[in-house]
């Protein structure tokens, strides 16, 4: 609660530090509008258009549902993804046989290429919510898998020791001593899972659905729609970006003061 | 009676030998100093006395009620403030959050940390710092029994001989019983009703000092006195390789 308090109050001051990023984003737009010049409307459309397709779409119904079909199985995938990869990371750091195991499983996991399994899971499951779900879980799963394993791996020692030197219970070891050392870790895991899982559920529902954001955009590439298909890019970035720097960032500002 | 009684204990890291037959008996209301060279085994023996390694060989026995351990290198909760670090050991024994918030705030002004060091993460803080604070920690519980692992060692001479008198106001009135490593002789001789001169490779007790004298009554020319005396002593020549030309 404390904590959920002092992070508003530090926002407007975070908030006034990213007047760098916004100059930032103008100057790609500006850049972005001279490509228009020099390549032409149906290449690239201005901003100014993109934006105005993006007004009109964020005020269809139809679009709305889209995005909320899309929103959803990115939602079901990472959010299994981050259960089972917490979890399951988790443990595994805490027994090094299974730490040992698991990492050529990674490995693979991390090494296969996602439109891979696109296609198996496409075999697997046919076209629809499946088979996106399970695309983007083995997409964002290994990486907070990953996080959790060597969150726990690095746990210091010396400090479980002075633990255990003044007789900490329980509860006190894990949230005063392990948790906030395995949440460092873990945190910036989920976030690049939740990048990952973005991007990821746009390609599988290209190639393999009929409904959500993918598929409008598929639908975009095949009338040659260039507007509709960057207002859609527009979107998937503008909502990555809410989420990490409006949302995400400020949390792991407050959370991690105690970091160099 | 309370005490720490260590019997024939040996101690091995791999096929290393550390420590051999070291014998000693800690009574309550004492304070017991080992010194020796750096790598001697001071810092395992101290572990194995607090139950923080297992005894291979050999006993230890500790009837004491409490005690609590301040570490060589602090071992401060990086994610947490001054005060949270010092309230750890409170809040571990049930007291409740505002008493030992309390009691933290009391004992780290009395150790010479600021009110506007209280918010601050150990990151921010110096050695010197970082150490006051472990010591807090381990003292604001109010243990029967103090280990500590040259606890003073960043501390320049006015904040050590001020966080000493604490120590030894303490023990005055018996309330509680310490087992002290130093490197250095003047703060033992200080201190201590007795030293043991720990030698290295492997580590065993090669000779034992005893003081009578009240430590509250020690003056600044008994301890030069005494440490005059010690460092003629063959032993302490030898384990510390001192060279008297
Ligand atoms: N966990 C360990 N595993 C293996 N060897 C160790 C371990 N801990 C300490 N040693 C070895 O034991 C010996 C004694 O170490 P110790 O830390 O007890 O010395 P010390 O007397 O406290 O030295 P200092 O005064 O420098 O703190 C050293 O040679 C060290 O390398
Ligand atoms: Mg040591």
């Amino acid at each position: 609660m404390k904590f959920a308090f002092k992070i508003l109050k530090d926002f407007p001051g975070y908030l006034w530090s990213g007047w760098g990023s916004i100059a930032a984003i103008f100057l790609f737009i500006a850049l972005w509008d001279v490509g228009n010049q020099l390549y032409g409307n149906l290449v690239l459309p201005s901003p100014l258009e993109t934006f105005k397709t993006l007004w009109l779409m964020l005020n269809d119904s139809e679009v709305i549902t889209e995005i909320n079909i899309t929103l959803y199985r990115a939602a079901v995938g990472f959010g299994i993804s981050l259960a089972l990869g917490s979890v399951l990371g988790l443990l595994a750091g805490f027994f090094v046989t299974a730490s040992m195991m698991s990492r050529p499983i990674v490995t693979i996991l991390v090494g296969m290429p996602p439109i891979a399994w696109i296609v198996l899971a496409m075999i697997w499951f046919g076209m629809g919510d499946e088979t996106v779900i399970f695309t983007v879980i083995v997409a964002s799963f290994p990486i907070v898998f990953v996080g959790a394993l060597q969150g726990t791996r690095t746990l210091d020692g010396d400090l479980k020791e002075m633990a255990d030197s003044f007789n900490l219970p329980w509860h006190m070891k894990f949230v005063d001593v392990y948790f906030p050392h395995i949440f460092s870790y873990i945190f910036p895991a989920w976030v690049s899972g939740l990048g990952m899982a973005w991007k990821i559920v746009i390609m599988a529902e290209l190639l393999a659905t009929s409904d959500g954001m993918g598929a409008s955009l598929a639908v975009a590439r095949s009338q040659l729609d260039t507007p509709t298909a960057l207002a859609i890019v527009v979107i998937m970035i503008g909502s990555l970006m809410f989420m990490e720097y409006i949302i995400l960032e400020p949390i792991k500002r407050e959370v991690e003061l105690w970091r160099d | 009676m309370e005490r720490l009684e260590v019997k024939k204990l040996h101690h091995h890291f791999g096929f290393t030998e550390i420590l051999r037959d070291i014998n000693f008996t800690l009574e309550k209301g004492k304070v017991l100093s080992i010194v020796g060279p750096s790598g001697g085994g001071k810092t395992t023996l101290l572990h194995l006395c607090a139950g923080l390694l297992d005894v291979e060989e050999g006993s230890v026995e500790n009837s004491f009620i409490s005690s609590s351990f301040a570490f060589q290198e602090g071992r401060l909760l990086p994610w947490k403030n001054v005060i949270d670090n010092i309230a750890l050991g409170l809040l571990a024994k049930g007291e409740k959050t505002a008493v030992a918030v309390e009691k933290s705030k009391k004992i780290a002004l009395r150790f010479g940390l600021e009110e506007e060091d209280f918010n601050k993460f150990p990151k921010d803080l110096s050695g010197g710092m970082k150490q006051r604070v472990s010591f807090a920690r381990a003292l604001v519980v109010e243990p029967s029994l103090l280990f500590l692992d040259e606890p003073f060692s960043a501390l320049d001479i006015g904040l050590k001989k001020e966080l000493q008198t604490v120590l030894i106001e303490m023990t005055a009135q018996k309330e509680i019983s310490i087992l002290f490593i130093t490197h250095d002789l003047m703060e033992a001789i200080r201190l201590s009703d007795e030293i043991l001169l720990l030698k290295a490779d492997p580590g065993h007790i090669v000779k034992r000092f005893s003081y009578e004298l009240p430590q509250n009554e020690r003056d600044n020319k008994y301890v030069y006195n005494e440490s005059a005396k010690i460092l003629q002593d063959e032993e302490i020549i030898n384990t510390f390789e001192l060279e008297l030309k």
